[in-house]
């Protein structure tokens, strides 16, 4: 396989866990949580202090995750305690996160080429593989129990959670602490992948989640016999895939991050107006090549 | 039964717009009966709704329901004891999730949420049953999501959603306003068969005097936070309550105009 596109597969589903955590406050409910551009190096972070103490990288990763939860945990008691909006909340955590990277290895770039990583036990593509999978299944699993179907229903309609005798509090806390969970493991493979954790690993980071999903929502939204989790997941390879052959046809790495957000901003303004964009080629398709759809009422539409 | 013991409300308070909608206000709802309260826009009958089902906090007062003061509960630990069904037919179902999803979630209502499937195969005939009884073929959709059914039907099951568990009052707050009077009509006349059918304890809000007479056992007629009628049903007519009504509303206007004047 081409390397270019193996290595863009690759980061591809680090990125996927990152859409799936992202996934969670942005699909379901509904909140735009910034933290995760702080949490994202924090996990990078939490795995570097651990695993250059001599921890194993698994334990690492899998601690980094924990405490991705505790600045989830963070922003929602900023956001439902002391009622900041949740975009500022975001931030705040994010900000407060920056020193805290900072101050748990004392500098911004952490190099970890001598350290072992959870990619020393097989092929990076198919750990990466095995990671996202699982992860996948048991938050498809988790979506289908009573716990995970109040976290959809209060992103849907709080009103009804509550008539159901819960607190809907609960389930945003829930969901922002597992979401910035998964985004800190995404962070934590990340490291491992490059080799370094660095300050800037983060910037832009929920662009890059956001575009994820919303390709993924794209590409299969006439299907409802996808999951929406796999979804996240093939949106954020395609992501990776489409950035790759970019710069391979070269795009300059610089340009990257501008181009990432125009992608976002297509995506979204064509999935809002879908009907429309449809109405207009089939208009001018119509006028081309005088197709019924023409003469029919449609033009007054 | 429910008792309102000596309630007040106030709105913007310490404010030069504060309002006080209620000032030591009573009243009893009989058990297994359906009251209906009407009255203007204004006259605080959605403040007594949401204050019963603690969407807006009492300031001062109880709110009796069997043997419980419920004022001072948060409104989802009131939810255990109270279903409702709202003007706007979303806020009772989750429009993402399939009837099936929203059934089910209807019936796990004030038991605990843990890591069990939702989804419990041996209540799906139950819920069937239920919608069947609706009439609108909704059993035969359960996997449909709710967002695609219309006003009416999402109505109806927010209704089943909101009575499947045979609360100890039922509050309908304006819950046909926004249909049109067709399937407003079925809608009231669903509503009326499942009260019957469970004997429940009823408060219904209405802007329709004639579904309030229809439907109701007992009229409230409210007017700034205080009872100005109080009668069976089968005690009035609508034209009655229409004159009654519109007296008040004329009795306002001369009101307003002397005061202008002064």
């Amino acid at each position: 396989m081409n390397s270019l596109i193996l290595t863009s597969i690759e980061q591809g589903l680090i990125f996927a866990v990152l859409a799936l955590g992202v996934f969670i406050t942005y699909k379901i409910l509904d909140i735009a949580d910034l933290s995760v551009e702080g949490t994202f190096p924090f996990g990078a972070f939490v795995f570097a202090r651990l695993v250059s103490s001599g921890a194993d990288p698994i334990v690492s990763s899998l601690l980094a995750f924990s405490f991705g939860t505790l600045a989830g945990l963070l922003t929602s008691v900023l956001f439902i305690k002391l009622k900041i909006k949740p975009i500022l909340a975001g931030i705040l955590t994010m900000t407060i996160l920056y020193s805290v990277n900072l101050r748990a290895n004392g500098r911004s770039n952490v190099p970890l080429f001598e350290y072992s990583s959870v990619f020393d036990t097989g092929s990076k593509l198919l750990v990466l593989m095995i990671i996202v999978i699982s992860i996948k299944v048991l938050m498809d699993l988790f979506l289908k129990t009573e716990t995970g179907y109040l976290l959809i229903a209060t992103g849907d309609n709080e009103s009804l959670v509550k008539s159901l005798g819960q607190n809907s509090n609960k389930y945003k806390v829930i969901g922002l602490m597992l979401a910035n969970g998964l985004v800190a493991l995404s962070g934590a493979l990340m490291a491992q992948y490059q080799g370094f954790a660095d300050m800037t690993m983060g910037s832009g980071i929920i662009v890059i989640a956001l575009a994820s999903i919303i390709i993924g929502d794209t590409i299969s939204k006439n299907s409802n016999r996808i999951k929406a989790t796999t979804r996240a997941i093939i949106g954020a390879a395609i992501y990776k895939i489409i950035g790759g052959i970019a710069i391979d046809m070269g795009l300059d790495p610089h340009d990257l991050r501008a181009v990432n957000a125009i992608i976002v901003i297509i995506f979204i303004y064509y999935n809002n107006n879908t009907a429309q964009i449809r109405r207009f080629f089939n208009k001018t398709s119509g006028v081309l090549s005088r197709t019924p759809n023409y003469k029919g009422g449609e033009i007054d539409a | 039964m429910l008792r309102i013991n000596n309630l007040s409300k106030s709105f913007n308070k310490e404010t030069d717009h504060e309002i006080q909608v209620f000032k030591g206000f009573n009243l009893e709802i009989e058990k297994n009966k359906c009251t209906a309260i009407i009255g203007s826009n204004g006259c605080g009958k959605s403040t007594l709704l949401n204050m019963i089902a603690g969407s807006i906090m009492l300031d001062d007062g109880q709110i009796i329901l069997g043997e419980k003061n419920i004022g001072e509960l948060t409104e989802e630990k009131r939810s255990i004891h109270i279903g409702r069904v709202h003007q706007n037919p979303s806020m009772g179902v989750s429009p993402s999730l399939t009837i099936l999803e929203n059934m089910s979630l209807a019936d796990n209502k004030s038991e605990r949420f843990t890591l069990r499937r939702l989804i419990k195969k041996n209540r799906i005939p139950e819920y069937i049953r239920l919608l069947k009884e609706l009439d609108l073929g909704l059993e035969n959709q359960l996997n449909t999501q709710v967002r695609f059914l219309s006003g009416g039907q999402r109505q109806s099951l927010s209704l089943v959603m909101a009575t499947m568990k045979h609360p100890d009052l039922l509050l309908l707050d304006e819950h046909t306003a926004a249909l049109d009077p067709k399937t407003s009509f079925v809608v009231m006349e669903k509503t009326k068969e499942i009260i019957e059918r469970h004997n429940m304890t009823t408060v219904m809000i209405s802007h329709n005097m004639k579904d309030a007479i229809d439907y109701s056992d007992r009229i409230i007629m409210l007017d700034k936070g205080e009872v100005i009628l109080d009668r069976n049903s089968d005690e009035i007519t609508e034209d009655e309550l229409m004159e009654i009504y519109r007296m008040k509303i004329s009795r306002d206007i001369r009101m307003v105009r002397a005061k202008e004047k002064s």
